[in-house]
C-alpha cells in the first residue's frame, strides 16, 4: 500500500489552499483527490466576479480565483488524482477510492484533510407539493449546465430562495435571455449578500417577494407553473394569498448542506448545527490527524475565508506529521449564547494559540445596533459593536492569546446583547 | 440633474441613500441616508454614470468543456450589459486559449475588452 504524509479529499477551494499550505510547511508527500474530472470544484462555473477581494486585494472571477490556486499546486508538484472517487477512510487513515484507470486502489497517509465541500438542499430536502415533472433544477446545476456544458435550462423562470447561487442565476440567465419573472423567498429577510440582491436583482428589475413560498407545481412532463403564497412569520402560508405564475424552469436556492458521508464513516464527531465536523484551533477534528476545512466544516459566504481556514489546516496537518506528539492541558470549550447559531472553532487549546485565534460565527437572525460579547463565566473578554448582523453574513471575532488566559471555566460563551 | 435611490453595496449594511443634485455642495451632488462616508462616492456614481464588470461564456470548440468564461477586463455602463451580450454571443472560440487573452477587442466602443478568464 503506498504511504503518503497528507491525503486531501477534494480539489475544490478549500483541498487546494491546504494541499498548498502543507506542503509549503514542509510535508512531503501530499495527495490530492478529486472526483471531478478537473481541479477547482465549484469555483470552475462560477463566471461571476467577486472572489478574491480579500486574499488578493483584487476582483476576480470563479475561475481566475481556481486557476491561480491550481498554478501553485502544480509548480510545487504536488501529486494530484482526477476522475477519482473517495470510498471510505479508516481512523487508521486508510483511504479506499475508486477510478477508471486503476480500479480500486488503498493507500495509506500519516494525515488527512478532508475538504469535500457541501451539496445543494433539493426539492426533496424542502417538500414542495405538487406533481414531479422536468425542468425544476438546483441553482447550482443548473449554473453548471448554463457555464459549463452550454445547456439553456429554460426561458421562463421562477426562483425558490435567495441565497446568492440563486441570484446569481437569475443574472446570468437574464442575460442568456431568459426572463426571470420573481425571486420568492419565505423567510422575511433576503439569504444572500446585499452586493447580488443590488447586481443581480435590482439591476434587472427583478423582483425579490419575501415571505413567500411555493405551494405547488403544476406540469406532466415539463412544469407549467407554480403557486406562490404568502406566509406568516411562522412560515405557514396566509389562506388566500396565493398568486400562480405560468413558467417553464424552476430554480432552487434553498441552502448549502456540508457533504459529510466520508467523515462520518472516519467516526468524527458532527455538530449538528453546522452539519460539518466538529474541529478544535487547528482545524482538527476529534479524530487525532483527521483534519477539515472549507464548506465541509461549515458553509461559508465568501471563498476568501475558505482560503484562510484551509490555510491554517494545511499548515497544522504538516505540523502534524512532522509533530512531535505534545501534551496539551484541557481544550476551551466555545459556547454559541444568546442570538448565535453557531461557532467554529468548537475548541481552543490554548497552547497552540501563538498570536489570536479568529472564532467564525452566525446569528440566527437580524440585528441591529446591538453587541457582540465574549464572556468566560461573568469575566468579559472581548465586546464588539455591531450596527447590523443578518444570517446571510458570518461573523468573526479575533481574541488574543493573552485574553485567552484570563478564561478560568474552559468555556467561552458570545451573545448577541 | 440626475437624482435617484441607491442600495450601498460597500458592506453588508446595504444603507438606503437618495442622491439629490446641489450646487452648493463641493462634490455637485448631496447624500442622504448613509451611515458612514464610503458610501457618498459610490451613490454619485450609481446615479451619474453605474457600470458593471460583465461576466458572460462563449462557445468553445474541440474541448471537453463546451463554454469558455470571459469578461470585461473594465467595467462597462450597465445599460450596456444586454447589448454587450449580443455581440458575446456570436463569437465562437477554439481551444487551446490562455487566461486573460482577448476575445473581442474594445467591445462597442466602450473601451473595455472582453477577454478569457480561464485557461482551456
Amino acid at each position: 500500500m503506498k504511504e503518503y504524509d497528507i491525503a486531501v479529499i477534494g480539489g475544490g477551494p478549500a483541498g487546494l489552499a491546504a494541499a498548498i499550505e502543507a506542503k509549503k510547511h514542509g510535508a512531503e508527500a501530499v495527495l490530492l483527490i478529486d472526483r471531478d474530472k478537473e481541479l477547482g470544484g465549484i469555483l470552475q462555473q462560477c463566471v461571476h466576479s467577486g472572489f478574491g477581494l480579500h486574499i488578493f486585494r483584487e476582483e476576480l472571477t470563479g475561475t481566475e480565483y481556481a486557476e491561480r490556486f491550481i498554478k501553485e499546486l502544480k509548480e510545487l508538484r504536488i501529486e494530484y488524482k482526477l476522475d477519482t472517487m473517495v470510498l471510505n477512510i479508516t481512523e487508521e487513515k486508510v483511504i479506499s477510492m475508486v477510478n477508471k484507470t486503476e480500479g480500486l486502489v488503498n493507500i495509506k497517509a500519516r494525515a488527512v484533510i478532508l475538504a469535500m465541500g457541501c451539496r445543494e438542499r433539493t426539492r426533496g430536502a424542502i417538500n414542495i407539493p405538487g406533481t414531479r415533472p422536468s425542468g425544476i433544477f438546483t441553482a447550482g446545476t443548473a449554473q453548471r449546465f448554463v457555464n459549463k456544458e452550454g445547456y439553456m435550462v429554460g426561458r421562463n423562470v421562477v426562483i425558490l430562495g435567495s441565497g446568492d447561487i440563486g441570484m446569481i442565476m437569475a443574472r446570468r440567465l437574464t442575460l442568456e435571455g431568459a426572463r426571470v419573472r420573481v425571486v420568492a423567498e419565505a423567510l422575511p429577510y433576503p439569504g444572500g449578500l446585499v452586493r447580488n440582491i443590488v447586481q443581480c436583482l435590482e439591476d434587472y428589475d427583478i423582483p425579490l417577494l419575501l415571505n413567500h413560498t411555493i405551494v405547488d407545481i403544476k406540469g406532466k412532463d415539463r412544469i407549467e407553473g407554480v403557486t406562490i403564497a404568502e406566509v406568516d412569520e411562522n412560515r405557514k402560508p396566509i389562506a388566500g394569498r396565493l398568486q400562480y405564475y405560468e413558467c417553464d424552469t424552476l430554480l432552487l436556492s434553498v441552502g448549502l448542506i456540508p457533504e459529510n458521508e466520508l467523515s462520518k464513516g472516519i467516526g468524527v464527531k458532527l455538530d449538528p448545527i453546522t452539519g460539518g465536523p466538529v474541529v478544535n484551533e487547528s482545524m482538527e477534528t476529534t479524530v487525532n490527524g483527521i483534519f477539515a476545512c472549507g464548506n465541509v466544516v461549515h458553509v461559508h459566504d465568501l471563498v476568501d475565508y475558505v482560503t484562510e481556514e484551509s490555510r491554517k489546516a494545511g499548515r497544522n496537518a504538516a505540523s502534524f506529521v512532522k509533530g512531535k506528539a505534545a501534551e496539551y492541558g484541557l481544550p476551551i470549550s466555545t459556547k454559541p449564547g444568546n442570538g448565535i447559531r453557531y461557532i467554529v472553532p468548537h475548541f481552543i487549546r490554548q497552547d497552540k494559540v501563538e498570536h489570536s485565534v479568529d472564532l467564525f460565527m452566525r446569528v440566527d437572525k437580524i440585528f441591529t445596533n446591538k453587541k457582540l460579547v465574549v464572556k468566560s463565566g461573568d469575566t468579559v473578554i472581548r465586546i464588539i459593536n455591531k450596527a447590523y448582523m443578518r444570517p446571510g453574513e458570518m461573523e468573526r471575532i479575533s481574541i488574543t492569546a493573552e485574553s485567552l488566559k484570563t478564561v478560568d471555566n474552559l468555556s467561552l460563551t458570545v451573545d448577541v446583547e | 440633474m440626475e437624482k435617484g435611490i441607491v442600495t450601498c453595496t460597500i458592506c453588508p449594511i446595504g444603507c438606503s441613500m437618495e442622491v439629490i443634485g446641489a450646487r452648493s455642495s463641493d462634490l455637485g451632488y448631496l447624500v442622504k441616508g448613509n451611515r458612514c462616508n464610503r458610501g457618498i462616492e459610490y451613490a454619485i456614481a450609481e446615479v451619474t454614470n453605474p457600470t458593471r464588470i460583465l461576466t458572460s461564456t462563449v462557445r468553445l470548440n474541440n474541448a471537453n468543456l463546451r463554454r469558455l468564461p470571459v469578461r470585461t477586463d473594465k467595467p462597462v455602463p450597465k445599460n450596456l450589459m444586454l447589448d454587450c451580450m449580443k455581440v458575446i454571443n456570436l463569437v465562437e472560440v477554439d481551444t487551446p486559449i490562455a487566461l486573460g487573452t482577448i476575445i473581442i477587442e474594445d467591445i462597442l466602443s466602450t473601451g473595455a475588452n472582453v477577454i478569457s478568464s480561464r485557461t482551456v
